[in-house]
């Protein structure tokens, strides 16, 4: 029987959104207050979304403690109070939480094989979020 | 298409414990959710039925009716409930939301002939949530 796990986690972080292929004028027209140079701040709430058969003899799609440890060692712990700017992960894009999202699927996407990765949300504040689930369309 | 979401709450205790598995097994993989003695949360159950709107009354479903159904089907059978004892589905199967999610889909699904039940989500913590689909 397929079903799908969500699993909330937090971090805060800071960046800038300034893109070098752009003029100083244009980063400031299409970033607004995001291109600050001495950036700013967010308290991330990412969702993590794995999907799988139901194991008949646990219950369980995958077991929580195996997509805790992995996401607080390979997600969490290396973005939380960091800045993304600076991160090798984003040397060629521009951290906007459009990116961050995929960033985050691409890393469970290649390390965490204890359940298929259906889906990533991720929460900039309470009245933005976004959504990546490997190119595919959203399930709902 | 519309699809519509109905919230429910309800409070039960449960643990997790598989007679096939030894003493230390069920302590490995179910950690602190398997102490005998149980525990408890509070659930959020949300219901999601689609359908096309009515064109008289505006409506995908009668409310009143997924109401009923949710209220005698899940809430009134669950809440306040020992899972594990007092709830036939979870005598031998291990009430993991997961499980709880697929109980209550297969205690709506041939209920409901107001809608066609499309997702049934359980919020176990805030934190942690559970989707069902149905059979794929």
């Amino acid at each position: 029987m397929k079903a799908y796990l969500t699993r909330r986690y937090k971090f805060s972080a800071s960046h800038r959104l300034h893109s070098d292929s752009m003029s100083d004028e244009e980063n400031r027209s299409v970033y607004g207050k995001c291109n600050n140079p001495h950036g700013h701040g967010h308290n991330y709430t990412l969702e993590v979304t794995v999907a799988g058969q139901v194991e008949q003899k646990t219950g369980m799609i995958c077991n929580l403690v195996d997509l805790d440890s992995f996401v607080q060692k390979n997600v969490v712990q290396h973005f939380d109070h960091e800045n993304l700017n600076v991160l090798a992960d984003f040397s060629a894009t521009v951290p906007t939480t459009e990116n961050l999202c995929i960033e985050v699927y691409n890393i469970l996407e290649e390390g965490f094989h204890h359940a298929s990765v259906e889906k990533v949300r991720m929460e900039e504040t309470m009245l933005n979020s976004f959504e990546y689930a490997g190119g595919r369309e959203l399930r709902t | 298409m519309v699809y519509l979401t109905r919230k429910a709450e309800f409070s039960a205790s449960h643990f997790y414990h598989n007679d096939e598995f030894t003493a230390e097994e069920n302590q490995r993989i179910f950690g602190k959710c398997n102490n005998p003695n149980g525990h408890g949360h509070n659930y959020t159950l949300e219901v999601t039925v689609k359908g096309q709107v009515d064109q008289r009354s505006g409506f995908v479903v009668d409310l009143k009716q997924l109401k009923d159904v949710m209220n005698r089907e899940v809430i009134e059978a669950m809440d306040h409930r020992h899972l594990n004892k007092e709830v036939a589905e979870f005598r031998d199967r291990i009430p993991t939301t997961e499980n709880l999610a697929i109980s209550i889909w297969n205690r709506l699904k041939p209920k409901l002939q107001v809608a066609e039940l499309h997702r049934v989500r359980v919020y176990e913590t805030p934190d942690l949530f559970v989707d069902f689909y149905g059979e794929e």
